[in-house]
């Protein structure tokens, strides 16, 4: 994945601009910077589900899986049933070993409805698994995990890096990894008298 | 130059603030000189009294609520696919306006309709038709006023007035179906125009051109209003990030 | 494909609502409406059609606001629409699954409710026959009021108004396809009609209430 000169909106108003990286496989990439700064809607233009005011994402087709704030989980449903859903819509993964994986067997057949808080985000991030894909697009995956479980997890990440996977984390929390870190501070998007990018509406009037 | 200059807020701005006046002056004459005419100058009909006068009101509006909202369409094609900010903000300025003119044909039809067929209100097509473009437009306007982000505003009512369009066409012909079903081809209404004679007819067009002026007025008015309150949440967001 | 459907619709039973709650209001307008009219058994006959229709489009109305805010709330939607399904498929699946645990069973139930409200006896087989042609298109329409409304906090009540006017033609062609056939007339004309209605809505409604969940997401 490779990211050039990118400004991505908030509301139509530019949030971040000039934004460049590339991720190889095997890598990943930590992204920092205080709250509102935009990590949210980098990742979110990213994941392709918003479009970028300037700039180029450069990544292969089906390529990546994104992991929002919100696990989508459907509570009615039983926690392997949740798993066997977007193991099947994404092509088939193994939904057995992605339960081993994030240590969620012994809770397979319940209510994701009486999952814990911490549970229901280890059943999230077990999605990743039964995805497939090669780049993993997170948005504070350790959010209410506890030490134990952040370290399980490190571990899958690590297996992932491994096997040529990369990933690409919103997070706060050190995991341990051999990650580059990327501050977005410095390229928080310049207010338009300060020389910024200027909306389109606005562009006419200038 | 091309048309699409006018996409240019800035350059909207300039000439509409130099045709408003003009636009204006023509649509209050045509109005006063038509609807005086109409209503002083033409001799009162055989079958039909005095009463017939209200067709200056009532064609006129009926005839623009239509064409506001084939306007409404062209416009958010427009926004669709070419991304003009312009054209989205003048199809949210013509919908009430379209709206009251929907209300001023089906109340004056009302009004007319009373005398003539003993009702005030009777499910014929025509009439039905308009009522259900009515409910169009407020679905449109309720659309705007609900979503906070303009610019998916504009999105959002511009695709529901697409789909909006063709079932609106449908049900023109579903309620043409329904009532044809009910009472065998005893229509109320009638094909006005036809049936009026050259006295009645001249007046008639100047209406006609006083109703669409009064139209392009309110919308270039109504347009110029929402650019600048664009303008003005835009300096605002700008302030904001300062 | 096939998962989201059996997904949405093991959703459906399982909340224990969208399912019972259609049917029920559906019910209760068949008992409302001769309670407010009188029992004259020759009135009810007459307007059986009508009031069948427009409760089967009224129940339809009652859970579509179901179809995509739950997936919008608990992120879901955001998931799907990053999946490798097709937005526009995930669309006519849900529009699909909606009709099967929504459409199917007030099509069903229609013929009792004929009976209370006194049907001609010609009229049911067209009363199935129009509710199972017609519903479909109730919920694929229904998908589209959904998705332009997805991102909204109250939503439910603007749906409606967006929804109600684009079911007027469905609900008149369907109507008149009951009324005639009670009457014993010929149906052949508006049952084609509903039956093009559907269709259309079906091949194409899915593409912008796809659109629309995009805007929405953005």
């Amino acid at each position: 994945m490779r990211v050039q000169d990118l400004t991505v909106a908030r509301a139509g108003i530019a949030v971040l601009e000039g934004v460049s990286f590339a991720l190889a496989p095997g890598a990943a990439l930590v992204l920092r910077g205080p709250n509102g700064i935009g990590k949210t809607t980098l990742l979110r233009t990213l994941a392709g589900l918003q479009p970028a005011l300037a700039g180029k994402v450069e990544v292969g087709p089906e390529a990546v899986a994104y992991a929002a704030h919100a696990d989508g989980i459907k509570t009615v449903l039983s926690v392997r049933e949740n798993l066997a859903f977007w193991a099947s819509a994404y092509g088939g993964g193994d939904v057995d070993s992605a339960l081993a994986a994030m240590n969620l067997q012994a809770l397979a057949d319940r209510r994701a409805a009486n999952l814990s808080a911490g549970q229901k985000r280890r059943l999230g991030l077990a999605r990743l698994l039964v995805t497939g894909r090669p780049i993993w697009v997170m948005d504070e995956p350790t959010v209410s995990l506890d030490t134990a479980s952040v370290a399980l997890f490190a571990g899958i990440l690590r297996g992932h890096l491994a096997t040529g996977g990369s990933a690409l984390i919103a997070t706060h929390i050190d995991l341990g990894l051999e990650a580059e870190v990327l501050d977005l501070t410095p390229y928080k998007a310049r207010a338009p008298q300060m020389g910024g990018r200027i909306g389109a509406f606005d562009e006419a009037f200038e | 130059m091309s048309i699409w200059e006018y996409a240019n807020p800035k350059r909207f701005m300039q000439t509409s603030g130099v045709l408003l006046p003009w636009v204006t002056g023509l649509a209050l004459l045509c109005l006063v000189v038509g609807l005086i005419w109409g209503f002083f100058f033409t001799p009162d009909a055989d079958k039909f009294g005095s009463t017939v006068k209200i067709i200056y009101l009532h064609v006129p509006a009926a005839m623009m609520a239509i064409s506001a909202w084939m306007m409404m369409l062209v416009t958010s094609l427009i926004w669709l696919i070419r991304r003009h900010h312009v054209s989205a903000l003048s199809a949210k300025a013509a919908a009430p306006v379209g709206l009251t003119f929907t209300v001023i044909g089906l109340v004056t039809g009302a009004i007319w309709g009373e005398p003539m067929w003993g009702t005030w209100w009777a499910w014929d097509p025509r009439l039905t038709s308009f009522l259900i473009l009515a409910l169009f437009y407020l679905g449109y306007l309720a659309l705007w006023e609900a979503v906070e982000d303009k610019d998916t505003a504009a999105d959002l009512t511009s695709v529901l007035c697409i789909v909006g369009s063709v079932f609106a066409f449908l049900s023109r012909y579903a309620v043409l179906f329904w009532n044809q079903g009910l009472h065998q081809g005893a229509s109320l209404s009638m094909d006005k125009t036809e049936h009026v004679s050259d006295v009645y007819w001249l007046p008639l067009v100047v209406c006609i051109a006083g109703f669409v002026l009064l139209f392009v007025t309110l919308v270039l008015l109504r347009t110029r209003t929402e650019i600048r309150a664009r303008r003005l949440s835009a300096l605002l967001a700008r302030e904001r990030l300062a | 494909m096939k998962a989201l459907l059996i997904r949405d619709m093991r959703l459906a039973m399982r909340a224990g609502g969208g399912f019972g709650l259609g049917l029920a209001f559906f019910l209760l307008v068949a008992v409302i409406v001769p309670l407010g009219v009188g029992p004259e058994q020759a009135v009810l006959g007459r307007i059986a059609p009508g009031i069948l229709w427009v409760g089967a489009l009224l129940s339809c109305l009652l859970s579509l606001d179901r179809i995509f805010a739950l997936d919008f709330e608990d992120g879901s939607l955001d998931l799907l629409a990053t999946s490798p399904m097709p937005l526009e498929g995930v669309v006519a699946v849900k529009s699909a699954a909606h009709w099967l645990v929504t459409g199917l069973p007030l099509v069903v139930v229609s013929p009792i409710l004929g009976l209370l409200l006194n049907l001609a006896p010609e009229g049911y087989v067209w009363l199935l026959a129009s509710l199972g042609l017609g519903t479909p298109a109730l919920s694929v329409i229904g998908s589209f009021g959904a998705a332009l409304t997805v991102g909204l906090k109250r939503g439910g009540l603007l749906m409606s108004l967006l929804v109600l006017p684009l079911y007027m033609p469905t609900l008149i062609f369907g109507a008149e396809v009951v009324k005639r056939g009670a009457q014993g007339l010929a149906v052949a004309t508006p049952l084609a009609l509903l039956a093009a209605i559907t269709a259309g809505s079906l091949a194409l409604l899915p593409f912008a209430a796809a659109a629309a969940i995009r805007v929405n997401l953005r």
